[in-house]
């Protein structure tokens, strides 16, 4: 047993958190919400040079790290800088999509920092990863695709998305579903800003591409899609617990030098409790993290990313609401750091699942 | 015992209803049920036909002008008017000052301040709070300096809700520094055109500019502008804050959510079936509900109490603190309730006649808007830890 990280880690990790913690400001978190891409260029090609996109894949696949550990080194990194970069899009999503078909010429790009967005979520698919409405019928041409995709995040900062659709079987069917590369200008967005920071855009197809654009067989890429999607889920609670971090440091310093009633409002025993409360939340979310991380290749791998997404969810919620009330009036403000870091933290109970969808799931796959 | 209305409450619940009926224009109600951004001139329109009524003052007795209503008539009213969508009394004039020019301003300043705050001509806001006295309000070092027959006000408050939109502000500042820090307060009203003053508005986490700072720099308050006397503001200060503590529970607005809510979470579909089916989903929602059942009860037996001449004392804490904590469980239920469109986030959609179109369902935005904003109600009007501070000691004596 070892907790400990590897010395490439350690150094990934190091790097990581004096690069981001100079670089990323709440005015340039906010410049590129507004923006039109939604992504701070700069950010993004500094991270690609540190070879962050490198690190969401193994040796083999061109990369230098690919596994649970690597992923959760970055996005706490990411998280603690409370950072919106496309790398759960584009290199965990995406890439490890492209990867898992063989596009090794796409998953090297990505490494080199291109940015593919990965659109499957649709308005009514809610948390189902097999709910796809989205058709695609065959033509002359190649695959003529229709339907609608929801919340792709980061979708204004691709040139190229990843489209999931229904080749056959029914709405719900795990089976009959097949993933297209599709141009983004092929696409009719509608982009908006996220609470939390960085971009999103409700997605409307009606398109046709070759038949070179479909990934893999076709009507099989369920498995693909719920692979790639566990390893976002467990980078998505990784940056969780990264934020978390962030969150107990502001609010720990808070109490320390806040004073009322003539001392510090750390000295008051209702807080002190609320505080090391919430402290042991964290340190469970660490643990969790580092379950589901240390699980992610495993047979287990699913009913990790359950109970690690339902304890991310409930933990979230806590830190959230004490770090705000124990803040007082100025934890409501949005100048005030906390206030983006709460709100990229609670927007994580609304992707990938939220803490009831994977309490639900949990119960299934556990009784399995 | 006995859980019903009287008959004469029930024909007034009745007259209430037809009221709205008639009266709450469906463009306001849209807006507060939609979740949309109000206007000042949304809430004086509504105010103007309150006053017309003579429904404007509900806290106010009748030799003011106002309802004379009991407890009782006071919560019903609430109760309908917040099913109905209406949007809320506006309550620095009416709920806060007002009670206090009755009970400790001179003739002359009831006579001059109390229509003007029925009629619409002023708009108060509250300035109380300071950067450095919040739950410690007693520390509070805005300072005003007797000079003839002025004070001369120097000092910031801050928090001061609506500030941007009010003439008027009635303020605690520090007139002695001596003996214990309650006894050098008074209770003062400032003309926000005064020269000296300026309002920079406070973004809140849901994007909105609901509250903001006000600086005094030289200001000169003719001394008329006291109310009461001079360094026994604590006092006043203490007696609004009884009144700002009526209706702390909030069971109207709880229960508006949870309706908005059942209907949120029955549009919703999970795993083929909407959400409000879902047993998981289903349970939080009834627990809160049952919450929300007994704290009703309780919000009655001190209205009750009430009505039969007992002061409101620490029992509004827990009404506070139990009130709040509901609302906020339903606010968290509804941004669950609408999944991956809680993160869109298009201010323009909040005001009215945008045509920008809503991203995902209409109500997503404003569910989680009204979570974050929400998350005040815990710590404003006294922090629910400090209410459990007041309990500790007033009720169980610890
Ligand atoms: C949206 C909003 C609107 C407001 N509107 C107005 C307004 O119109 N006018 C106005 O004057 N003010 C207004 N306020 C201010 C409000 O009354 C204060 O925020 C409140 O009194 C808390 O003060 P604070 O923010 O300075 O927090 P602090 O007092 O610094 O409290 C920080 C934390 O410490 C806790 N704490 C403090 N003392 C103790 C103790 N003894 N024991 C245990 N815990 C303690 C608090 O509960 C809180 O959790 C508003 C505030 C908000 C958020």
């Amino acid at each position: 047993m070892n907790f400990q990280l590897t010395e490439e880690r350690q150094m990934l990790q190091d790097g990581l958190r004096r690069y981001l913690s100079d670089t990323v400001t709440p005015e340039a978190i906010a410049a590129a919400t507004d923006g039109a891409t939604g992504l701070d260029a700069e950010l993004w090609a500094g991270l690609t040079e540190m070879g962050v996109p490198g690190a969401m894949f193994t040796e083999e696949q061109g990369g230098f790290g690919g596994a649970g550990f690597d992923l959760m080194v970055v996005f706490e990194e990411l998280g603690r800088a409370g950072a919106p970069v496309p790398l759960i899009e584009s290199a965990v999503l995406a890439g490890g999509i492209l990867a898992e078909v063989g596009h090794m010429d796409l998953v090297e790009e990505i490494i080199g920092g291109r940015i593919i967005g990965f659109a499957h979520g649709e308005p009514a698919s809610r948390y189902d990863l097999a709910h796809v409405q989205t058709r695609a019928e065959k033509t002359d041409a190649g695959w003529h695709l229709t339907g609608a995709k929801a919340v792709v995040q980061h979708a204004p900062a691709t040139d190229t998305v990843i489209v999931s659709a229904r080749t056959g079987g029914d709405v719900t069917d795990q089976d009959g579903i097949s993933l297209f590369l599709v141009p983004t200008a092929e696409l009719h967005m509608r982009d908006y800003p996220l609470n939390g920071g960085g971009r999103a855009a409700e997605i409307t197809l009606d398109t046709v591409v070759p038949d070179s654009a479909v990934l893999g067989e076709t009507g099989a890429a369920y498995p693909l899609i719920a692979a790639a999607n566990a390893r976002a889920t467990a980078a998505q609670c990784a940056e969780a617990l990264g934020l978390m971090e962030t969150i107990k440091h502001l609010t720990v310093d808070y109490l320390r030098q806040r004073k009322q009633f003539g001392q510090p409002i750390g000295k008051f025993q209702a807080l002190q409790h609320r505080m090391a409360d919430v402290l042991i939340e964290i340190e469970q979310a660490r643990s969790a993290v580092i379950n589901l991380c240390g699980h992610l290749d495993t047979d287990d791998c699913d009913m990790h990313v359950s109970a690690t997404k339902n304890l991310i969810g409930r933990a979230a919620r806590l830190v959230v609401e004490e770090s705000i009330q124990m803040h007082g009036g100025i934890g409501m403000t949005q100048e005030y750091a906390l206030g983006h870091f709460a709100k990229r933290l609670t927007m994580v109970d609304h992707r990938f699942g939220d803490a009831d969808y994977h309490l639900e799931r949990f119960i299934r796959l556990a009784a399995a | 015992m006995d859980l019903n209305y009287t008959d004469d409450q029930k024909a007034f619940r009745d007259e209430v209803r037809a009221f709205l009926a008639d009266h709450l224009p469906q463009r306001l109600s849209d807006k507060v049920k939609g979740g949309k951004r109000l206007t000042k001139a949304d809430y004086e329109e509504w105010h103007a036909i309150l006053n017309a009524k003579g429904w404007l003052g509900v806290t106010w007795p009748k030799e003011h002008d106002g309802t004379g209503w009991d407890a009782v008539e006071r919560h019903i009213f609430e109760e309908e008017t917040t099913a109905a969508g209406a949007p809320r009394i506006v309550p620095f004039g009416l709920n806060m000052l007002g009670p206090v020019l009755m009970k400790f301003g001179s003739d002359a300043q009831k006579d001059h301040y109390l229509p003007r705050i029925l009629n619409g001509d002023d708009w108060w806001c509250q300035g109380y709070s300071e950067p450095g006295a919040g739950s410690d309000l007693a520390s509070l070092r805005c300072e005003a300096v007797r000079d003839g027959e002025h004070y001369i006000v120097n000092g910031q408050k801050t928090w001061t809700t609506l500030g941007q939109y009010a003439n008027k502000i009635f303020c605690l500042v520090r007139t002695s520094k001596e003996g214990k820090p309650q006894q050098g307060i008074s209770f003062l009203l400032i003309d926000m055109d005064s020269p000296g003053i300026e309002v920079r508005p406070i973004v809140l986490i849901d994007g909105e500019a609901e509250v903001n700072e006000v600086w005094f720099k030289d200001v000169r308050v003719p001394v008329e502008n006291l109310v009461g006397e001079e360094n026994a503001g604590w006092t006043y200060a203490k007696y609004l804050l009884t009144h700002e503590r009526t209706n702390i529970a909030g069971v109207g607005f709880a229960r508006a959510g949870l309706s908005a809510l059942k209907r949120i979470a029955g549009e919703q579909m999970q795993g083929g079936q909407p959400l409000i089916a879902n047993p998981f989903f289903a349970a939080k929602v009834a627990q809160v509900e049952i919450d929300l059942m007994a704290m009703a009860t309780t919000n009655l037996r001190t209205i009750a109490a009430a009505a039969a001449g007992q002061a409101p004392g620490a029992e509004s804490s827990m009404l506070k603190i139990k009130g709040t904590v509901i609302r906020q469980e339903i606010n968290a239920l509804t941004r669950q309730a609408v999944g991956p469109y809680a993160a869109p986030f298009v201010s323009e959609i909040l005001d009215e006649g945008s045509n920008a179109e809503p991203v995902g369902p209409e109500a997503a935005m404003p569910a989680t808007q009204a979570y974050f904003n929400n998350r005040k109600l815990s710590i404003y009007g006294g922090s629910n830890e400090v209410q459990r501070q007041i309990i500790s000691k007033a009720i169980l004596e610890l």
